[in-house]
């Protein structure tokens, strides 16, 4: 090979500018982004992309949330800096409002169904998982919903944590186990003692005299009952036999006419 | 739309030292090369979320990215002389690949202005062949030209940068 073909080979193998590729995805907005949000709940992982928040994790390294992401989900993902819009709409998220687009492609339409009605759960209540599968149409399913819950993505955000076991026992929780859903059920304002207290003793609803409705005791209709007005209710034959209808807003059992 | 985003992050990956060598030669710089091979791969994620499953399994990513890249590479020198290579000595982003570090990067440099003063069609049929690498039915596949003419193309590029064309009647 002669000198002039061999320099030309040598151009040829040239590497491109350190952080080309990267550079690249991110114009063509491929993958997502992600960065460490302070939050309520301590120092919070969150993924984002063009689509909305896609994950979120309490990571212990960036090298942890990077493998996690990779696993769960699966798609190209870069390091970024927080942007300071996100950060503030993470927060108000977390305090109660819902303004935040999830990117849930990648679920199963019931995982999605199933995380899109967890949603609904206002922040310092709790719901049954019955409840969750009766809502969704799908009853009989309520192990599928435990495990749809279980992989929830972006966890804290949509708040898988504020779905529990109807005898009181905390269930598990993929963010940190149950002492974690507790610490943020607390901080969401939920008394847990009292409520599992009462789950101990068999009462899942709370009856309110004066308006004949009865609710799941964390339905903020029932908090606002004068406490001479509540009754203590097992189940829904009882809170019917005893005159009372369901609440349309927590929705204690399936749609009744009423 | 997963599938997709994760074929191109390969595709770049796999390309991108490939495109930004082709780049820098048909461009004459670094800067301008780099600025080629992004566009190229730019326009190829914008055609893959158009294309079928099928069509993007069949793909010959290698050739098909080469000839996005040439079309990017006219586009920027139609109608513009070609520049010559920016000597500023300040290149401490390019990570050199084994191979180039025998060769300092102004000799580099050197090669590439060479071919940037190249009339265009002698600069991609050389750059093509010897710089990329690509066999002469794979150079004439890309310039959508018939493989006599490429290798024609090409020796005279040879002859012209060996200095031993003595009567350029060129452009």
């Amino acid at each position: 090979m002669t000198a002039l073909t061999t320099d030309l080979k040598r151009l040829g193998s040239l590497k491109a500018p350190a952080g080309f590729a990267d550079r690249v995805l991110s114009q063509a907005a491929v993958g997502d982004s992600y960065a460490v949000f302070d939050t309520v709940l301590g120092p919070v992982y969150v993924a984002w992309n063009r689509h909305g928040v896609s994950a979120a994790s309490r990571a212990r390294s960036h090298a942890e949330f990077e493998e996690w992401f990779k696993r769960e989900v699966g798609r190209p993902l870069r390091a970024a800096t927080a942007p300071a819009e996100l950060a503030a709409r993470l927060g108000r998220e977390l305090s109660g409002e819902r303004t935040l687009r999830f990117d849930l492609r990648g679920l199963t339409e019931f995982e999605q169904s199933v995380l899109r009605k967890a949603k609904e759960i206002p922040r310092g209540q709790v719901r049954p998982y019955s409840w969750i599968a009766r809502e969704i149409g799908h009853p009989a399913a309520v192990r599928a919903v435990g495990t749809a819950l279980a992989h929830n993505p972006i966890p804290f955000f949509i708040p898988c944590h504020r779905v529990v076991r109807s005898d009181g026992v905390i269930g598990n929780y993929s963010a940190g186990g149950p002492e974690a859903k507790r610490d943020i059920l607390m901080l969401e304002g939920v008394r847990l003692h009292k409520l599992q207290e009462l789950a101990r003793a068999g009462y899942r609803y709370e009856g309110v005299r004066s308006t004949k409705i009865y609710c799941y005791p964390t339905c903020h209709h029932a908090r606002r009952a004068l406490e001479k007005n509540v009754v203590w209710l097992h189940d829904a034959a009882e809170a019917r036999k005893a005159g009372f209808r369901p609440c349309k807003v927590c929705r204690p059992e399936a749609a009744v006419a009423s | 739309m997963e599938d997709v985003e994760r074929v191109f992050e390969r595709m770049v990956r796999e390309h991108q030292d490939r495109l930004f060598a082709l780049g820098f030669a048909l461009t004459g710089n670094r800067h301008d090369g780099e600025e080629v091979a992004q566009d190229a791969l730019l326009r190829a994620y914008r055609a893959l979320v158009t294309y079928s499953p099928e069509r993007i399994h069949d793909l010959k990513q290698r050739a098909w990215l080469h000839r996005i890249a040439v079309n990017v590479a006219r586009n920027r020198y139609r109608g513009t002389r070609p520049r010559l290579v920016e000597l500023n000595g300040s290149e401490q982003d390019v990570a050199p690949g084994p191979e180039a570090v025998a060769m300092r990067t102004a000799e580099i440099d050197d090669v590439a202005a060479s071919l940037a003063a190249l009339p265009v069609r002698y600069r991609e049929a050389v750059v093509l062949r010897f710089v990329q690498d690509l066999s002469y039915a794979e150079a004439a596949d890309v310039l959508g030209q018939p493989v006599g003419t490429v290798k024609s193309n090409v020796h005279r590029a040879l002859k012209i940068l060996r200095g031993e064309d003595h009567d350029r009647a060129d452009n």
